[in-house]
């Protein structure tokens, strides 16, 4: 590998100087050398990935040259909107003042658990992930918002910033915070809002932050998993990130694989890997799956009856109308009712609402409202009218997503679970209803063991 | 309000929140569309002029 | 002002100014009336909302207009030494200071009111929402004002339409106060805590104050503008003021403004 920059060949090398050999074109990559228990401390962490960044302040050519690997090798945001992340970073380096780094561990998606993984066991390749993106953009200070509840996750950030603290040579320094829970709290305008000193809830109006964010300065903000990619993108170059994958969909991402499985957790696959793959990875079904939820509790459902034509790409998933978002994959099994699971969930979004726009408010709550009428058998009328009416009132009439993403979440159910509901509009609940619910929320979330 | 004053282009939803046509405006719509911009109590209305 | 219009009586400024407050008090009223109709969202066919709304806007103005004259006249008016300071920074006059420096308390609450929301669109919604709260202060504010230095308190009409306009100010916010209960019980118990303490502490003042003797001298005229005793006023003498009518710019002894009080 050479260093510093070529221009002929500049393309495809990577800028640092490696000091372990290539890595085989192969999983796992993120997740290699994690260990059994705890976090990869800073020595395991220079033994697996070879040697930190330079930290040479004005290497402006090789901070120029990161974003031109990162485009190369097509690195696409992972918090679920899949932005193309080199754009974004020279936007924001171009914007007016000084750039600043925030990146987003707060994982409000309750199905999602990859961020949390990343934070107490990979600590150190965050971290080198984001000195690499800030340094890259001309900013000197970056923010690492974790999740109020997030302990071990705090505690793990915590212990290997105060590492790298001790040694020189790493800037620039890291600051955590600590932001609310909150479905939508994670949107980048709340967290950026939360950061200013305002509430974590997601702005309505123009700028946006790449613009003008944290303290009115232009702000790269970027999910945990995608600045983890940009360290390995920096120390291995985008060849070999592109060496798995789709054309279109390149590398290799973290998928929360949850439900009735015999070793559910956090995988890495490549995009275009078949679902099929990933479930004997993870030991199979332990019953049969009646639905898949692809991308969270904003996504959309697929029939299980699809199963094992699946791919686990954004472009074979669309014709079913789904996307991975954040890498939630999550069954629901033949024995759950999927009615009383979905209206649990519906509710729980309603409540969800950062409360400034009355379509969502109340919209979200009469949707709830039908889906438990209809599961108790209690429905008016034609419900599945009702809910498409609901749908359609809601859709995009909101300051942000959330809306959009109960509304994709529930008609999506209304047409996969479409006998159920049926069955439960005409003679009410079923035995199923009484079971102990399967889909992870909050207030009853199940550990799942990373694998 | 805004939807008794441009009753054209805003339709009111179940709740009282307007539901808005978003074709562009005939000059004579124009004027009544910026008071009915005007009149909402958080100023969540606004009328734009779009470049062809 | 001429010397000569000063000495045959009151001048047409001392009636425009009890004119204009009475109207303005009455404008006020309507437009606080007109306020909670219109955050109540009342409607009907020939009523629309935006009706009301701009009729709460514009009584709102015409109230402004009115205050306005109604200052305005009583600083032109050289009877009571009230100058335009005296109008607009609360207790800083010699005539009756506390009363009048009520009223220029209001009219400093009814401007910022005002202002704030023709400047509406570049300010929060709560914060203005927040400040435009202060005409219920501003309104009591204002009675009390045109009780304590008004010259027709004691006349039946001006009685009446103070007591017809707290009537309509006391079922603004009845109706406004019930609006969502119980949600923010504190806050609503606490207006109609203050609303019932206001209306009983008004009714026990009021026989005693400024419908009672010597009111004028009590509420702090300068005595050199009180009247000569030996006239009899509606209200039981004028008390043993000593003053001359020599001294005083403006006074006459047979037609005292002071003596109606």
């Amino acid at each position: 590998m050479s260093t510093g920059l070529n221009s002929t060949t500049a393309e495809l090398e990577p800028i640092l100087d490696g000091t372990a050999p290539p890595p085989a074109a192969s999983l796992p990559r993120l997740l290699e050398g994690v260990p059994a228990h705890g976090a990869m401390s800073l020595r395991e962490h220079l033994d697996t990935h070879g040697e930190l960044p330079s930290s040479r302040r004005r290497d402006q050519r090789s901070a120029a040259a990161l974003i031109d690997q990162i485009e190369q090798a097509g690195l696409g945001g992972r918090g679920g909107a899949g932005f193309p992340m080199a754009k974004k970073m020279r936007t924001v380096a171009a914007g007016r003042g000084k750039p600043i780094v925030v990146v987003n561990a707060t994982e409000g998606e309750p199905a999602s658990l990859k961020d949390r993984t990343l934070l107490e066991t990979l600590p150190h390749l965050v971290l080198d992930g984001i000195a690499l993106a800030a340094r890259a953009i001309g900013a000197d200070e970056a923010i690492l918002c974790v999740c109020e509840s997030a302990g071990v996750g705090f505690d793990c950030a915590a212990q290997a910033i105060a590492e790298r603290d001790q040694l020189r040579g790493y800037w620039p320094r890291i600051l955590l915070s600590s932001a609310p829970q909150g479905y939508v709290a994670g949107h980048e305008s709340a967290l950026v809002n939360h950061l200013n000193g305002g509430p974590g809830k997601p702005t309505f109006s123009p700028p946006l932050p790449f613009e003008r964010g944290v303290r009115r300065r232009p702000t790269l903000v970027n999910n945990v998993e995608t600045v983890a990619h940009v360290a390995l993108i920096a120390r291995h170059g985008p060849r070999w990130f592109r060496e798995l994958g789709l054309a279109d969909q390149p590398g290799s991402t973290l998928v929360t694989l949850s439900g009735p499985l015999a070793y559910p957790g956090v995988y890495e696959v490549e995009y275009g890997a078949s679902l099929s793959s990933l479930l004997d990875a993870a030991g199979g079904t332990t019953t049969r799956v009646r639905a898949v939820l692809f991308g969270g509790y904003a996504g959309t459902w697929v029939d299980g009856a699809s199963l094992p034509t699946l791919v686990l790409s954004n472009a074979h998933l669309a014709p079913h109308g789904a996307s991975l978002g954040a890498g939630v994959v999550l069954l629901l099994s033949e024995l759950a009712c999927p009615v009383a699971e979905t209206a649990r969930v519906t509710r729980w979004l309603a409540g969800e609402s950062a409360g400034q726009c009355g379509p969502c408010i109340h919209g979200l709550d009469a949707l709830a409202q039908t889906l438990e009428e209809v599961c108790r058998g209690g429905a008016r009328g034609d419900a599945m009218a009702r809910i498409e009416q609901l749908s359609m009132l809601v859709n995009r009439r909101g300051a942000c997503a959330h809306p959009d993403g109960t509304v994709r979440f529930v008609t999506s159910a209304a047409d996969v679970f479409a006998e159920e509901l049926a069955d439960h509009a005409r003679y009410g609940a079923c035995e199923a209803c009484a079971r102990q619910p399967e889909l992870p929320l909050p207030t009853n979330r199940q550990p799942i063991t990373a694998a | 309000m805004c939807a008794e004053l441009l009753p054209e282009r805003i339709a009111l939803d179940e709740w009282g929140y307007p539901i808005l046509d978003e074709r562009p405006l005939p000059t004579e719509l124009v004027s009544h569309a910026q008071r009915a911009a005007q009149a909402c109590p958080t100023f969540a209305l606004l009328v734009e002029r779009k470049r062809d | 002002m001429s010397p000569l219009l000063a000495a045959t009586g009151p001048s047409a400024y001392w009636y425009l100014t009890r004119s204009t407050g009475a109207v303005a008090l009455i404008l006020l009223t309507l437009a606080l009336a007109l306020g909670v109709v219109d955050v109540r969202r009342w409607s009907s066919e020939t009523w629309p909302r935006f009706v009301v709304d701009s009729l709460h806007r514009n009584v709102s103005l015409l109230a402004l207009a009115f205050l306005c004259l109604h200052i305005l006249t009583a600083v032109l008016d050289s009877f009571a030494p009230i100058s335009l300071i005296n109008a607009v920074i609360p207790f800083t006059g010699t005539y009756r200071p506390f009363w009048l420096g009520l009223g220029a308390l209001s009219f400093d609450l009814i401007l910022a009111v005002i202002v704030t929301s023709l400047l509406r669109r570049w300010m929060g919604h709560s914060t203005w929402r927040a400040i435009h709260w202060l005409t219920y202060a501003s309104w009591p504010i204002a009675l009390l004002h045109g009780l304590g230095t008004g010259s027709d308190v004691k006349s039946t009409w001006m009685l009446a339409i103070s007591i017809g306009c707290l009537i309509v100010v006391i079922g603004a916010v009845l109706v406004r106060v019930a609006a969502g209960w119980p949600d923010h019980l504190a806050k609503r118990s606490a207006a109609l805590g203050a609303a019932g303490i206001f209306t009983l502490g008004l009714f026990l003042w009021l026989p005693g104050g400024p419908l009672g003797k010597e009111w004028a001298r009590r509420s702090g005229t300068p005595a050199t503008l009180l009247g000569h005793s030996s006239h009899a006023s509606s209200g039981g003498g004028a008390g043993g003021s000593s003053a001359s009518t020599s001294s005083a710019s403006g006074a006459s002894a047979s037609a005292s403004p002071e003596e109606n009080r």
